[in-house]
């Protein structure tokens, strides 16, 4: 018997047939989920654009970061370089702004769900600078169990949440944003 | 209705004053109370350091007490609990069962079964509440902060029918004092922390009595004010219940 | 900042507890700063009016896995290995750390990047690991600085919430190269960010502990708010995801369940910066997935503790624990402190941990904070009775408990012995007020009255 069967053989004796699962839990839903997605997204650091038109993008992003340094979009039609991505993640370790589309964003806490199919490359949006992520206007869910309600059981081989800038309060709880990941995030809601 | 008075320990040994003001408040509220004369201790004091197994002659001897009352009453939230949680007596169960299904501390007792609506009391000082841990979350004597739920207050209830009384409010509501039983000893410098800051925060906002319904959390309160010569004193709810003149 | 561990300092919680409160305003300090994170919880838990609901839900739950755990694991493992993950099953912490070694030596690297992971702090794995010739480098902020210091986290959540800025300044400037005197966190993030940087892009294996397995699909989820588990992962040849075995949950979608819980109880966050979701490695890369037992399947069939094994690790416990936080982490002598180390510990090993469950006062804070409802503060209790009865206390403990019952149940020698140890303190005051009372240290003794109730009693009514 090597470590495994003795581990489940332990387990095994241990079972007691439960299948007590819980149902939904219900929450208080917000009137305004916009709203709240971009007072809970801003209080955490990022900002939130709404816009009608994808050029809009591109002219702010431009406003904000200035042209220097390099740029990857995953979002087309931007006027911004696509990737051109040879497996090498080190490679992209000079990038200052990547842009991505996310499917949904989550009103409760500002995070923006992103799949691997997304990203290009999976090192991109964490190694880059500055992020920028695109979702529609009607694309927000109320609570992570809407979230969960929209995955599925979708196959993504990787997908993240994103709420913010990375950041870290491990000195003296001052928070500071930008730890390892991006030091800023912004979210762009088109209709 | 047949009520027995259960006093703690260290409450007729150190705090008669306590026993006596209970005794007469509840014979005020109209109640007709025994006090069983061989009773002792709960108990706690061994199996909370572990020593349950030491607690039989103490519970043998509460259950030749306290059996076959209608109500046991407690003027403490930790002793209560005690017995709620771990009264049993070998070979006695049904007595012991019975026991536990009928002790009351002293507030929930006035406020759930006597339902009391108004007290002919008088105490016109600035009194801070310290919420006794055993009898908020062990007892749901108050609610406490750390669940989302609707405020309640059973001994505060009380306390807001006294006349004169000014109810201060604290900086961390519902902060363990640090007294824990033997842990008082055996954990001396976190135990005194915890008083000297629970202290603090009652003086910081102008308590001239700090009161509880556990004589054991104002022991260990008192012990720090006196030794810091403070103005400050401490005072059972019972007591203060129970003031009608002051 | 003291070495705890080495010889000259006393094992014990309470001796140790006794040297971190002669400092008495750096207890303020460090008290004042976690009830900034409880109070934090709080203010984030109350906007969730169905929060006990989540609560109970996820308990309901993890429950449901204990009891069914041996399927849960077997679907997982399933599931991870249709992926492309191997999965390695570790009885113990030391097979824990050989098969980690291995899988690295196979990669032919003598460094590693390693994101937060109480587990492998549970086995020493870093210990082993530098034994055998790795270098690890932990890259969440709060680890690298008590590695750069040569102490164990004190916190599961907040690695150094027992250093002050300055301190840390001091500790860059040594390390790091930053200018001395230069205590700005902004400053010393950055500059922690450069240099940790540099081990992302040159470590080819990423270590990272797991906040949730998922048996219905095989994925690891891991949340950080620095997001330097994902950009580990994302830069390395070989993944190695550690995981206790009470760490899964049935189906994907009871993260819904778990996410809401986590970071709000942990630091007050609606959710961490990043939950990541990994599934199948990256094309080319490996993925490995350490199940650890190390007393788990002993603890699940002991039905007083088997619910101390729903933990999430998220440190409400911690930050809510009067005690906690007036005697810091490293008082606890164990990877996980405060309340819930104080239950698991003693499973461990209950004569070097048998301290712990003594560390309280039983106030049953922690109970109330714990978003998977650990009865914490009765796990305490009943581990006292446990100690006890295994003989971890001294004889003149266990003496003077015998005393006290016999004194306390006899009526007859309890009035007695009262009245004359009041007599005594009345007469003789000093024989209590005294250096030699632990009590006396700090406070004044009672009042010793000359009659007890029940004499006035007797008196006066009866």
């Amino acid at each position: 018997m090597n470590s495994r069967d003795r581990i489940l053989s332990r387990l095994k004796e241990a079972r007691v047939s439960n299948n007590k699962l819980p149902e939904i839990v219900e929450s208080v839903l917000p009137d305004d989920l916009r709203q709240q997605l971009t007072s809970v997204l801003q209080g955490i650091g990022g900002t939130v654009v709404t816009t009608s038109s994808l050029k809009d993008i591109t002219s702010y992003l431009l406003e904000k970061f200035k042209p220097a340094g390099r740029w990857i979009s995953m979002v087309k039609d931007l006027d911004i370089p696509g990737p051109s991505l040879n497996g090498n993640p080190h490679e992209l370790e000079n990038v200052q702004v990547s842009i991505f589309h996310g499917h949904f964003a989550v009103a409760e806490n500002g995070a923006v769900w992103i799949t691997s199919d997304l990203m290009g490359d999976r090192a991109l949006p964490f190694i880059c600078e500055h992020i920028a992520v695109v979702v529609g206007s009607s694309d927000i869910v109320p609570t992570m169990r809407h979230a969960y309600d929209r995955i599925g059981n979708s196959s993504q081989d990787f997908g993240t949440f994103i709420a913010g800038p990375s950041k870290t309060a491990d000195i003296e709880q001052s928070l500071v944003l930008g730890a390892h990941g991006p030091k800023s995030l912004t979210l762009f809601l088109v209709s | 209705m047949k009520v027995a008075l259960f006093v703690p320990c260290y409450v007729d040994q150190f705090y008669p004053q306590v026993g006596i003001a209970t005794l007469q408040l509840l014979e005020k509220l109209g109640v007709t109370v025994s006090v069983p004369e061989n009773q002792t201790c709960c108990g706690q004091p061994m199996a909370n350091s572990g020593f349950a197994y030491l607690s039989h002659g103490c519970d043998e001897n509460f259950v030749d007490s306290f059996a076959n009352f209608d109500y046991v009453v407690c003027p403490s939230g930790s002793c209560t609990l005690h017995i709620k949680d771990h009264l049993r007596a070998e070979g006695r169960e049904d007595e012991s069962s019975q026991i536990r299904g009928h002790i009351k501390e002293l507030t929930e007792f006035i406020t759930d079964v006597l339902q009391v609506k108004e007290l002919n009391a008088k105490f016109p000082h600035k009194v801070g509440l310290h919420q006794s841990c055993h009898g908020q979350r062990g007892l749901g004597l108050s609610q406490m902060s750390e669940v989302v739920a609707p405020p309640f207050s059973k001994p505060e209830q009380l306390l807001r029918m006294v006349e004169g009384i000014q109810l201060i409010e604290l900086d961390r509501r519902d902060e363990c004092c640090g007294f824990g039983g033997t842990f008082c000893v055996t954990e001396e410098a976190v135990s005194v922390k915890m008083g000297i800051d629970r202290v603090a925060d009652h003086i910081k906002h102008g308590a001239e009595y700090i009161t509880a319904g556990d004589m054991s959390c104002l022991m260990h309160l008192e012990g720090i004010l006196r030794r810091q010569k403070s103005k400050t004193q401490v005072i059972h709810i019972a007591q203060i219940l129970n003031a009608t003149t002051r | 900042m003291t070495q705890p561990g080495s010889p000259q300092i006393p094992l014990d919680h309470a001796s140790r507890a006794e040297m971190f409160n002669k400092d008495s305003s750096r207890v303020d300090w460090h008290d004042e700063t976690l009830w900034f994170v409880r109070a934090k919880r709080d203010r984030a838990v109350k906007q969730l009016p169905e929060w006990e609901s989540l609560r109970e839900a996820a308990s309901t739950i993890k429950l449901n896995v204990l009891d069914n755990l041996h399927d849960y694991l077997l679907e997982f493992e399933r599931q991870a290995q249709a992926n492309g993950a191997v999965v390695h099953w570790a009885e113990t912490a030391e097979d824990h750390n050989r098969i980690v070694h291995k899988i690295i030596a196979d990669a032919g690297v003598t460094r590693i990047v390693k994101s937060k992971s109480m587990l492998t702090e549970e086995c020493h794995l870093n210990d082993f690991l530098e034994q055998q010739g790795i270098d690890v480098v932990d890259t969440d902020l709060g680890e690298r600085i008590v590695q750069l210091a040569g102490e164990p986290p004190s916190h599961i959540v907040l690695p150094c919430i027992h250093w002050k800025k300055e301190e840390i300044g001091e500790l860059f400037a040594k390390h790091l190269g930053t200018t001395p005197g230069s205590s700005d966190p902004g400053y010393l993030t950055a500059s922690a960010r450069v240099h940790l940087r540099t081990h992302f892009l040159t470590s080819k294996v990423a270590l990272t502990g797991v906040n949730f397995a998922v048996a219905e699909t095989g994925e690891v989820v891991v949340c950080t708010n620095e997001g330097n588990a994902d950009l580990g992962v994302q830069l390395a040849d070989v993944h190695i995801a550690c995981m206790g075995i009470e760490k899964i949950i049935p189906k994907r979608r009871h993260l819904g369940v778990f996410l809401r819980l986590l970071a709000r109880s942990a630091t007050g966050q609606p959710i961490t910066t990043y939950s990541s979701h990994f599934r199948r490695p990256r094309p080319g890369q490996q993925m490995h997935i350490v199940l650890v037992d190390n007393g788990r399947t002993k603890r699940l069939s002991q039905p007083d503790f088997r619910g101390a094994l729903k933990c999430i690790r998220c440190g409400a416990c911690m930050n809510t624990c009067p005690v906690y936080r007036r005697s810091g982490g490293h008082s606890y002598h164990h990877a996980v402190a405060g309340p819930i180390g104080a239950i698991l510990a003693p499973g461990l090993d209950a004569k070097e941990f048998g301290d712990l469950p003594f560390a309280s006062t039983l106030c049953g804070s922690c109970s109330f904070v714990c978003p998977v409802k650990i009865d914490i503060h009765n796990q305490l209790y009943k581990w006292r009775q446990v100690i006890v009865k295994e003989g971890y206390v001294t004889n003149s403990k266990k003496t003077g408990m015998k005393l006290m019952a016999g004194v306390l149940s006899r009526p007859w020698l309890y009035t007695s012995g009262g009245k004359t140890g009041r007599w005594l303190m009345r007469v003789f005051p000093w024989l209590v007020n005294n250096k030699f009372n632990p009590w006396y240290k700090q406070r004044e003794m009672p009042p010793p009255p000359s009659i007890s109730f029940q004499r006035w009693y007797k008196e006066n009514k009866s």
